[in-house]
């Protein structure tokens, strides 16, 4: 059964002027629920409108969003629970962060849920750790950190609403390597464990390729592949064409092939990678 | 080589009546016409340095001069400024006005060049980094990556003798941060403009003259490329990684095989891999 449901959907920004944009332009697809997509796609092609679309943030102007195969729009005065249900972490985390210290920004979404007290400080204190933010930053004003830690409290603050659906709009930008290995490993235990819905938007191919199992591109407002990561990281010649790229490994792995290596193409990590190398230089 | 900027032994703290300082003894001098990548952990300390370069702070303790200019001399700030460009982590908080090609406009404006000249330099840079057709747009209504890549030609424009980028590819798709990275590297080359570069995408460092490692306020590692990616376990410890194929060859070379040390592209490892694996066959 399909968490999320997206059915002719047509964002346009500033109809009728002179700047109109058509953001999204007739795009369907469904998710189905507990599974790990990744949106990829040029920049400005509609993947930040796209998930805002999803939470409810806005209305498409054409098209429905269902979410468990209810249309998200038909009680508009309920919307909120729709945003609590779907958490979406900002692509800026500065659009999301606004309240005196850290500790509040985080306890905003349990607290507007009407959790308790203590209920509320056990998730804001889980949700740090989650984000590997460091319990002394909490007490501090959001203004006070640093580009990276402010993303790990704009993570927090979604997390500990604890959706079912977690969307993150480029999370791992501004994380230091060893922060986004920590990160989408901890969120594809929070998907393994837990059997959350994730989708996430990112510019790095790498972390896509590692991480998700479905992923769906887009171009100029259009969805124009939606498939297992396996073939749409074959499909190397329409992701060019559309500013994206293919896994460093996976170039080296082809280049191989073109050299007339018999490797396998489709390898995208550095472990597959050794361990692919290792063989043939053992089957020797 | 002419030193360019010089950095003696400069702490520097957020707050008066704090111990905690950001930067804790930081000497590093820059010469003119170097690329410089600038690695570390999140707080580590990057941005405040990249922030002392142009006095929009000036040390705690100690003295960075800019061209032979002290950064804590308030009568020579415009030419500092005019000296150094920085560009900001997050692209919102550079923009300045409702026009993009304004905004670009902006800086040159301020050094006082003639309209004529000052039309050539927008133009120059709006198409440096491919958004001329946005140029009377509002930056505003720009996505993440497009406002990222107004940010940056609003200092390409002003053509400082060094431009400090912090983390200015961040949010680009792959096409985009290859052409902002070709952008740096023509600027440094051809113009023999200094840069300094913030980044946690290790592939961009490769580039640099020199990579310099920060951690937890003080510089910890400095070396060419070829010598800081040679020991890919002591960099991990600091939380940073290496680029795909430099971890592949270095888990190779680990285990014995005959592979040349620090491998940096994509090129350079599918012709060692190349020659590894025929020299295997030629055995046989
Ligand atoms: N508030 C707005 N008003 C007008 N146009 C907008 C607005 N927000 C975005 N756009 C335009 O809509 C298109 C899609 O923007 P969106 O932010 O969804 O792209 P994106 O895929 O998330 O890009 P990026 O990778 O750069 O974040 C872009 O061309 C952008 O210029
Ligand atoms: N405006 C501020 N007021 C007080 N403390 C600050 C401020 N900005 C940064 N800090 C603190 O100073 C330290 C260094 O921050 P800085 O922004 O220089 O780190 P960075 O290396 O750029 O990190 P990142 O990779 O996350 O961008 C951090 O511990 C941070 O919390
Ligand atoms: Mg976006
Ligand atoms: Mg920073």
């Amino acid at each position: 059964m399909s968490i999320i449901k997206a059915e002719n959907i047509t964002l346009m920004y500033g109809a009728g002027t002179s700047f109109e944009k058509t953001a999204l332009d007739n795009v369907s697809f469904e998710i189905e629920k507990g599974e790990f997509t990744g949106i990829i796609g040029h920049t400005g092609s509609g993947k930040s409108t796209l998930v805002q679309l999803l939470n409810g943030l806005m209305k498409p102007d054409k098209g429905c969003i269902y979410l468990d195969e209810k249309n998200i729009w038909k009680k508009p005065k309920q919307i909120r629970n729709v945003r609590f249900r779907v958490g979406l972490v900002f692509q800026y985390p500065e659009h999301q962060l606004f309240e005196e210290t850290v500790y509040k920004d985080i306890a905003f979404g349990p607290k507007n849920m009407g959790l308790e007290e203590d209920e509320i400080d056990r998730r804001v204190r889980q949700a740090s750790e989650f984000a590997g933010l460091k319990e002394d930053k909490l007490m501090l004003s959001p203004f006070d950190l640093s580009g990276g830690e402010k993303r790990r409290a704009a993570i927090a603050g979604v997390i500990a609403m604890d959706p079912e659906v977690l969307i993150l709009d480029e999370p791992t930008a501004g994380l230091d390597p060893l922060g986004r290995d920590a990160l989408l490993s901890g969120i594809e235990d929070y998907h393994r464990s837990r059997n959350k819905t994730i989708i996430l938007v990112s510019h790095n191919m790498e972390d896509v390729a590692r991480y998700c199992e479905k992923v769906l591109v887009m171009s100029h407002g259009k969805k124009i592949l939606h498939d297992t990561t396996e073939s749409v990281f074959t499909r190397s010649d329409i992701l060019e064409q559309n500013g994206l790229r293919v896994p460093q490994i996976m170039k080296v792995m082809s280049e191989l092939k073109q050299k007339g290596i018999n490797v396998d193409t489709s390898i995208m990590t550095v472990d597959k990678a050794f361990i692919e190398i290792i063989n043939l230089l053992s089957d020797k | 080589m002419k030193e360019f900027i010089k950095i003696e032994n400069v702490y520097y703290k957020y707050y008066d009546n704090s111990d905690n300082f950001a930067l804790k003894g930081i000497d590093l001098t820059i010469n003119k016409g170097e690329f410089i990548a600038v690695v570390g952990h999140n707080g580590c300390g990057k941005s405040t340095l990249s922030k002392l370069l142009n006095s929009i702070f000036i040390p705690t303790t100690g003295t960075i001069t800019v061209d032979g200019i002290d950064t804590k001399n308030d009568d020579k700030l415009f030419e500092i400024r005019k000296k150094v460009g920085l560009v900001l982590q997050n692209p919102d908080n550079q923009i300045v006005a409702g026009i993009v090609e304004e905004d670009v406009a902006f800086g040159c404006e301020n050094l006082g060049f003639r309209p004529q000249e000052i039309r050539e330099r927008v133009d120059y840079a709006l198409k440096a980094v491919d958004m001329y057709d946005y140029r009377l747009h509002s930056p505003e209504k720009l996505s993440g990556g497009q406002k990222q890549r107004v940010a940056i030609a609003g200092i390409i424009a002003m053509k400082p003798e060094c431009i400090v980028l912090d983390e200015p590819t961040a949010m680009l798709d792959p096409k985009g941060r290859d052409e902002v990275l070709n952008t740096i590297r023509e600027l440094n080359k051809k113009l023999g403009i200094t840069i300094v570069l913030i980044t946690h995408y290790m592939e961009e460092t490769i580039l640099a003259d020199k990579i310099v490692m920060m951690n937890d306020g003080a510089i910890m590692l400095s070396g060419t490329p070829k010598e800081f990616f040679s020991d890919v376990e002591l960099l991990k410890r600091y939380r940073l990684d290496v680029p795909q194929v430099t971890e592949l060859c270095y888990k190779l070379k680990g285990c014995g095989y005959e592979l040349p040390d620090s491998v940096l592209d994509e090129h350079e490892c599918v012709e060692a891999l190349y020659k590894l694996l025929s020299n295997y066959n030629e055995l046989l």
